[in-house]
């Protein structure tokens, strides 16, 4: 690979060639070799990371916690270089209906709980730990009602959460869990009609994906890479319809701090614990 | 800076009070904002987020700290022009194509796509009196079905009525000429000529409206229609054939629809019904307009370029050889445009008939010269090239 850049990402959405076609435009034009390979999930993506067939990877949080532990394995230490400003301090929620009489996290002790996809960390782990932690055990304690779609891209694809709200609002389920933004999509567009839920958790903030690399492997180039992301202009007419695409409006330096929530939801649940134990036989 | 929304939540529209408010602060200034509205604080932190504003929680909202992306994405934006073209740099020379579809006076976002329009010289397509042309064209639209007196009594001999019938045959196809040729240079002009584009396009529906009336007196008693020949659409073809708009719009206009008027004024006056002539006295209107803006942006291109009046010329001489082999004006509406002038089948009115389109004839042949001599030709030179007009007419 030389010192070309080969990006992995997961295709969650078709938007994603798009996004990754203007980016690959942008940085050749910034005489910065790049292409990219898209994956079918991110276990795929991490493993190939690992493997060297790509050299730096857009992974989720929960990839980000599965590249971190792999990479441990196998020593090899993986660097998470930058993230976007919206995947910083997000929230997720639990809500119910108004007109339900729960008021508090306990009141759904023995009632069914919508979550998004199995693996998807805001609407699914970081609220399972958020209820966990006042005292209510998903299964145990209360039912947990998944909304698996597209398992394997954690959660990117928001049919699940939107599947878990609708099945508030038909009453099939007693509580719903989802990030605060699609929270505000869903009031917006209807699907949660206005005034007719009610936040009765929200979680600490959190935050969502970002570029990894493993320190022995990644090509030169990364810093120069890392340096174009973060330079990036969303006053800049060729980049900003990609950004509005991808979602940002400006890259970050990442930061660790924010996948303290997940990595102990992670734990607590031994969401990996399998596939991990799979990789050296791998 | 501080907002109270009230009981309004972003489920109703609250983010339209906070971007107003926002837009009054400086990149980097806070504006708290509070209000009784549920989920406000929750909101509040994923739109802040989604728009590239900073957010801190507060009691009964938040903070929010005004982020660039806003003025950004406006920054290197254009203004189009001025929606009134009567103001200095108003239409430009040359409008670039990613100016698009964008309202002339509107600003126009960097990176908008870039539109191809094969019309985009002020000096091609521009006249000054195009706006005042446009709003004449507008507030002389008339209904067909109420404009012209249907149900007038007609009762004419049968072979005038038959005559009548084959004229307007002619008219309809020469009109589905005149409605194409507009209609596909709408289509190529740059929108920034809004006025320019408004009455190409007006022209074509004054057209549409042509071949409904036409049609309609064709077949006010009679169940079909006339003759159409092949030597009149071979000329109409080599109409449709040319690509260059000021070319072509110098043959439509004003040579072919400027011998037109003086058909339909000559139809005026000699009609047999009152029908046929509400009809004719009602479209030479709009084709009166129709010459003057031909003849309008065609002077302004000849003056800015001077090349232009030998290409004009040109195009006449191009066209009358690729017509040389064909007959011209058929016998059939020529004998019909006889008849329909006679009004009366006898020998008398028939010859009275035949005295009146031949001076018909010159009549067009000197409004031809008429307006070539506008658009700055020598006296010989435009004479001799409305000799060569094609004798189809259009």
């Amino acid at each position: 690979m030389n010192d070309k850049i080969l990006l992995g990402a997961v295709a969650y959405d078709p938007k994603v060639v798009t996004i990754w076609d203007g980016f690959r435009d942008w940085f050749e034009r910034h005489d910065l070799p790049f292409d990219y390979v898209l994956f079918s999930n991110y276990e795929q993506q991490v493993e190939s990371h690992l493997a060297g067939q790509v050299n730096v990877a857009w992974n989720s949080p929960l990839a980000w916690i599965e590249a971190k532990e792999a990479g441990e394995r196998a020593g090899r230490r993986a660097r998470a270089i930058a993230m976007r400003d919206t995947d910083q301090d997000l929230t997720s929620v639990i809500v119910v209906r108004s007109d339900s009489p729960f008021r508090t996290p306990s009141d759904l002790k023995g009632k069914r709980v919508a979550v998004g996809a199995a693996d998807s960390p805001q609407a699914t782990l970081i609220p399972l730990l958020a209820l966990q932690e006042t005292g209510l055990t998903p299964e145990k304690d209360f039912e947990v009602v998944m909304n698996d779609v597209l398992v394997g891209k954690h959660g990117d694809h928001i049919g699940g959460e939107r599947d878990a709200a609708r099945a508030l609002i038909e009453g099939q389920v007693d509580a719903a869990c989802m990030i605060d933004g699609n929270h505000l999509l869903f009031t917006r567009e209807g699907t949660v009609p206005a005034g007719k839920t009610r936040v009765l958790l929200q979680t600490e903030p959190y935050d969502h994906c970002n570029f990894t690399v493993f320190e022995k492997g990644s090509p030169a180039s990364i810093e120069r890479f890392t340096r174009l992301l973060l330079e990036m202009n969303y006053e800049d007419p060729v980049v900003r319809p990609l950004m509005d695409l991808e979602g940002l409006k400006e890259w970050r330096p990442a930061r660790l701090t924010g996948y303290r929530l997940l990595e102990k939801a992670v734990a607590r649940f031994g969401t990996l614990d399998r596939w991990l134990a799979e990789i050296p036989a791998r | 800076m501080t907002l109270d929304l009230g009981t309004l939540g972003f489920d109703r529209g609250a983010h339209v009070l906070v971007k107003h408010a926002l837009r009054e602060l400086a990149v980097g200034d806070r504006l708290t904002v509070t209000g009784d509205s549920a989920d406000l604080s929750l909101h509040l932190r994923a739109w802040s987020r989604a728009q590239g504003h900073g957010f801190d929680p507060a009691p009964r909202g938040g903070s929010i700290t005004r982020g660039g992306a806003e003025v950004g994405r406006w920054k290197g934006a254009e203004r189009t022009g001025d929606p009134d073209p009567a103001r200095p740099g108003a239409v430009v020379d040359q409008p670039p194509g990613h100016w698009g579809l964008a309202a002339r006076g509107a600003r126009v976002e960097a990176g908008s796509p870039a539109f191809r329009f094969d019309l985009d010289e002020k000096d091609l397509v521009w006249a000054d009196d195009i706006p005042r042309l446009y709003a004449q064209a507008a507030a002389a639209q008339w209904d067909p079905a109420t404009a012209i007196a249907w149900d007038t009594p007609v009762a004419l001999p049968d072979e005038i009525e038959d005559a009548v019938v084959q004229v307007m045959t002619y008219l309809i196809e020469n009109e589905t000429a005149a409605l194409i040729l507009p209609a596909r240079f709408a289509g190529l002009l740059h929108p920034h000529f809004r006025e320019a584009m408004q009455l190409l396009a007006i022209q074509a529906a004054d057209e549409a409206r042509h071949i409904e009336v036409f049609t309609r007196r064709a077949l006010l008693k009679r169940p079909t229609l006339g003759l159409s020949t092949a030597g009149g659409q071979t000329s109409l073809k080599t109409l449709l054939d040319e690509p260059d708009f000021a070319l072509a719009m110098f043959l439509l206009s004003v040579l072919g629809e400027g011998s037109f008027l003086s058909l339909l004024w000559f139809i005026r006056d000699h009609a047999p019904d009152p029908v046929t002539q509400q009809v004719a006295t009602l479209t030479a209107q709009d084709e009166a307009r129709h010459v003057a803006f031909g003849l309008s942006h065609l002077s302004r291109h000849v003056e800015h370029d001077p090349g232009l009046r030998p290409r004009l010329a040109q195009a006449i001489e191009s066209r009358h050889e690729a017509l040389r082999q064909t007959a011209g004006l058929n016998e059939e509406v020529f004998d019909a445009l006889v008849l329909l002038t006679a009004g009366e089948w006898n020998p008398e009115a028939i010859g009275r008939g035949y005295d009146a389109v031949v001076l018909l004839q010159r009549d067009m042949a000197q409004g031809r010269e008429k307006r070539l001599r506008r658009l700055g030709f020598a006296e010989s030179d435009a004479a001799r090239l409305s000799e060569l007009h094609t004798r189809n007419f259009m």
